[in-house]
């Protein structure tokens, strides 16, 4: 009997004899319109806040108060290249367990695209934002996203992304809606989600 | 322009007045119509229960009959998608690449009644009266395989001394579904049910839909409930006019 | 555990059944209600949706009619960013080897993300056999393992269970699965959804082997998509060491670009909102960060049956939004369990005939038929699948299945109204019959039609004869009865 990967490779191959691929690339719709900045950034703001996360906008000056304002009671990791300093954090080194994680009552991340369309935030777990663990076992997750990280849409998020780069798009806290389909927020993944929406670094610094 | 009217089957052995009310209404609107009598059947029962081998001859006879109007106009939105959507598919079947032309060239110069009138004809006006509650259901092959879209509703809107009435979840499918309505029976009756019940709630008289099969169905389901309310096709009420109400109370 | 679907009735009996508990079909009513008002609303906002579809359907074709291409690239990139390829062609292969893998880091438990297509495989059911036990981690999941039902539903497995019913669910079973539920639970679904989190936690920290689907492969970058909503995903596929991913052969995309339509139409289409709380991406095995152990189990079980299927294959295309199930009639009075399969409604309709063949078990050839066309499905499908077209065909498939053995009363009518309406003049003399066909089966019911609904008067005469004798209406040939309703 040929091996299974040779099978279904031939079988393949015998279901389409004579089906030509349709030559015709069909290219998503994109927003005709270009979109200021500034209202991508309110659109995603509001569009955050629908799923009932907690939206701030704050200047970098602000920033470290309004992060400790944020912060439940007890520990909080951060990412070992966090760009601002979070007081009394425990910096991942990676070698926390998961039942280690889960005593930890908070997370500070950055991001790297915010999109304004859905209210979704994209991790691609850079030294900002760390390994997955850190920013899912923690009941808060407080991201950092900058206002030149917002785009309009689904599309041009993935045309900034990295695929080589594991990722996680996060719009709203952890929510379910399979009892009676009545939206819940709050299951596995963090229970809260503040996001912190500021200027871009190189303006403020 | 010739024009042809496709009774369908259904309408020809059981709801003739239905065929009449179309005649009457064109010849009103200043359009005569020829009834080829070669017809039959669209092919439909055959094709939705899976024998399309047996639809084949159906579809030569129904071909023949048609070939060479510049319209056939049909009362009734399933029978008029088989031709424009199954016909094709029976015909390749069939192996007959001139079944296949004819039907190619014929399926687009069929219409839904209401497409003929508003799309072929331009009126939505159609000087007709009649004096009662009427809520209008649309049937699935109008709503989704045609698109007929508020053709029914323009064309109801204007019928002097109607009160239409909208029904709720009107989009919704009233169970007949041909060969559904015997094989899944109780699943047929518990939508049908849900159909009446909707009707009612709009404490309408009459029902109205653009295709008698449907109306079947629930009329059949209002009728055991012993509802009071009655169902016409949309053709009759289009056909009414002041002079025929009067002969109507006498029915 | 879960049971399995072996063994059903046919579509019609098992709706029979169905439709007579009213719980189950307020519970059904007042779901799909609010998840199709959900939908339509988020639709709405797209100004594009139809051109969205459009390309949604093309990403998925395309890779489909190249996809022996697309499957050696996936198996390539994969295998360079670090994770092994394995390939299934039934069910029995997928489960060994996930079994196999298992056992190979001598774990006696996986933890689950919800997958359609370790259902359909039975995977929990093939892991028990070998001591292993799999724990369904997504809350519908978890409620219909705990409650040893089935899933009736794609999106919203235990979409046929109310609050109160899952709160006696987890009062009952949840205790002999790990940390029973707290002495106080009410019926509230937070409350619920917050005892699932503690019942879940325990598994999440300890387990050594998590088991996913996935709902994309992208064949150009070896990347895995799970699209979720509790974080029971992210924990599944984030904290165990080893990873085993099963995947269907069609859900490859050829580009990552693809990925865009697709996650545009899925979270609008499935669950009503913009897009869902957690979609997680990965492409192998990443330094440092989750499983460092990585599998791919890419399977057939009957989808290459499918693809050969010219006008079924378009049912590969379908990304389980389940927006079909919401707005279909009959899915709606029915639920989902009367299908018989993981995959109920519409696309279960045409899906399960064409991954398992017709002509076999009259269960499968049921489910065609199990339809009023009403097109419902097609309008909603973001994947533009012509379910109603399919379901045509699959019924002619069985027809044809079939045939050459003794007829049944069914064909044997079907060849008698073909030789009828073959000939307008056979026609003409059976309508002059139709009237004493009606008292016939006014008087000897109830039939299939008559049991609760009435059937109509028979006319006096045929549309046909009314137009020979009076010449279309223009004379009154001899009575004027064209007013005769």
């Amino acid at each position: 009997m040929p091996d299974a990967r040779t099978e279904i490779l031939a079988r393949v191959r015998e279901a389409l004899v004579g089906s030509a691929i349709d030559p015709v690339q069909t290219v998503a719709p994109r927003a005709a319109t270009p979109v200021a900045t500034r209202e991508l950034v309110d659109l995603f703001a509001e569009r955050v806040a629908d799923y009932r996360a907690v939206v701030e906008r704050c200047s970098a000056e602000d920033l470290e108060d309004r992060i400790a304002a944020a912060l439940p009671a007890g520990q909080v990791i951060v990412p070992p290249g966090l760009s601002l300093r979070v007081p009394d954090a425990i910096v991942d080194d990676g070698t926390l367990t998961a039942a280690e994680l889960d005593l930890i009552a908070a997370v500070v991340t950055e991001a790297r695209v915010g999109i304004a369309e859905t209210g979704t935030i994209v991790l691609d777990h850079t030294p900002d934002q760390g390994r997955r663990a850190i920013s899912l076992v923690p009941d808060t997750h407080i991201c950092i996203v900058r206002e030149d990280q917002v785009v309009a849409d689904v599309p041009e998020a993935i045309a900034l992304l990295d695929p080589a780069r594991p990722q996680t798009w996060i719009s709203g806290p952890s929510a379910t809606s399979d009892i009676e389909l009545d939206r819940v927020e709050g299951v596995h993944g963090p229970r809260t989600l503040h996001v912190l929406i500021t200027p871009p670094r190189d303006v403020t610094s | 322009m010739r024009v042809a009217l496709m009774v369908t089957c259904i309408n020809d052995a059981l709801y003739p007045s239905t065929g009449q009310a179309v005649v009457r209404l064109l010849r009103r609107l200043g359009v005569e119509v020829e009834f080829p009598q070669a017809q039959t059947c669209c092919g439909q029962p055959m094709v939705n229960t899976g024998y399309l081998d047996e639809a084949v001859p159906v579809l030569r006879t129904f071909v023949d009959a048609f070939a060479g109007y510049d319209a056939v106009v049909t009362p009734s939105g399933s029978c008029a998608g088989s031709a424009r959507h199954q016909h094709s598919i029976v015909a390749g079947r069939s192996g007959d690449e001139a079944l296949q032309e004819a039907v190619a060239k014929l399926a687009p110069n069929v219409y839904e009644l209401s497409e003929f009138l508003v799309d072929v004809l331009g009126v939505t006006d159609v000087g007709a009266y009649y004096p009662h509650r009427v809520t209008y259901h649309p049937t699935c092959h109008s709503l989704r395989m045609l698109g007929v879209g508020n053709r029914p509703q323009r064309l109801l809107e204007a019928v002097r001394g109607i009160r239409l009435v909208d029904l709720p979840g009107a989009d919704q499918c009233c169970g007949f579904g041909g060969t559904f309505a015997v094989k899944n029976a109780d699943t047929s009756i518990a939508m049908g049910a849900d159909k009446a019940r909707h009707i009612r709630e709009t404490g309408a008289e009459i029902v109205v839909a653009g295709d008698n099969s449907c109306l079947t169905h629930i009329g059949g389901v209002l009728s055991r409930q012993r509802s009071g309310v009655r169902t016409v096709h949309l053709a009759e009420i289009l056909a009414s006019t002041e002079d025929s109400a009067v002969a109507e109370v006498t029915r | 555990m879960s049971g399995t679907f072996v063994g059903m009735p046919a579509f019609p009996e098992a709706a029979r059944e169905a439709l007579t508990d009213s719980q189950l079909r307020h519970n059904l009513a007042h779901a799909t209600s609010t998840i199709r008002a959900k939908r339509a609303k988020v639709v709405a906002e797209v100004p594009d949706w139809e051109e969205l579809r459009l390309a949604g359907a093309a990403v998925k074709e395309r890779a489909l009619l190249d996809l022996e291409t697309q499957l050696v690239r996936l198996e390539e990139t994969l295998t360079a960013n670090g994770a092994t390829v394995h390939w299934a062609r039934d069910a029995a292969e997928a489960n060994a080897i996930v079994a196999g893998i298992a056992k190979a880091h001598a774990a006696t438990e996986v933890v689950k993300v919800k997958s359609m297509v370790t259902q359909e495989i039975g995977l929990n059911e093939a892991l028990a056999e070998e001591g292993i036990a799999a724990w369904e981690t997504d809350l519908a999941e978890l409620i219909v393992q705990l409650g040893d039902d089935l899933p009736s539903h794609i999106l919203v497995p235990a979409i046929h269970r109310n609050r109160a019913e899952i709160r006696d669910i987890f009062r009952s079973k949840m205790g002999a699965a790990g940390r029973p539920a707290p002495d106080d639970l009410t019926d509230e679904p937070a409350v619920l959804a917050a005892a699932a989190r503690e019942h879940l936690r325990e598994k999440f920290l300890r387990a050594k082997v998590g088991v996913s689907g996935a709902n994309f492969a992208v064949a150009e970058t070896g990347t895995l998509v799970v699209v979720e909503s509790e974080g029971n995903g992210r924990m599944c596929l984030t904290l165990p060491e080893v990873l085993v991913s099963v995947v269907g052969i069609e859900k490859v995309v050829s580009r990552w670009e693809d990925l865009d339509p697709m996650l545009r139409l899925l979270p609008r289409s499935s669950t009503g909102e913009r897009m869902n709380p957690y979609t997680s991406m990965w492409s192998g095995i990443a330094p440092g960060d989750g499983p460092q152990e990585v599998h791919v189990v890419l399977l057939d079980n009957g989808r290459t049956r499918a693809l050969a299927d010219e006008v079924g294959r378009q049912a590969l295309r379908c990304i389980r939004c389940s927006a079909c199930l919401n707005v279909c009639p009959v899915y709606e009075r029915t639920g989902g369990h009367a299908y018989g399969s993981v995959y109920p409604g519409p696309i279960g309709a045409i899906l399960n005939p064409l991954l398992k063949g017709v002509g076999h078990d009259e269960q499968t050839d049921s489910l065609p038929y199990a339809s009023t066309l009403c097109g419902a499905c097609f309008e909603v499908c973001p994947v533009r699948i012509d379910i109603p077209s399919v379901l045509v065909d699959q019924r002619a498939q069985v027809v044809d299945a079939h045939r050459g053995g003794v007829p049944k009363p069914e064909a044997m009518a079907m060849k008698g109204a073909a030789y009828v309406l073959g000939r307008s003049r056979r026609l003409s003399a059976v309508e002059r019959l139709t009237g004493i066909g009606m008292r016939f089966a006014r008087r000897f019911g109830p039939t299939a039609w008559t049991g609760a609904r009435d059937l109509p008067d028979a006319p006096g005469e045929s549309f046909r004869d009314w137009w020979l004798r009076t010449d279309g209406g223009r004379t009154d040939g001899g009575r004027n009865d064209d007013q005769k309703g």
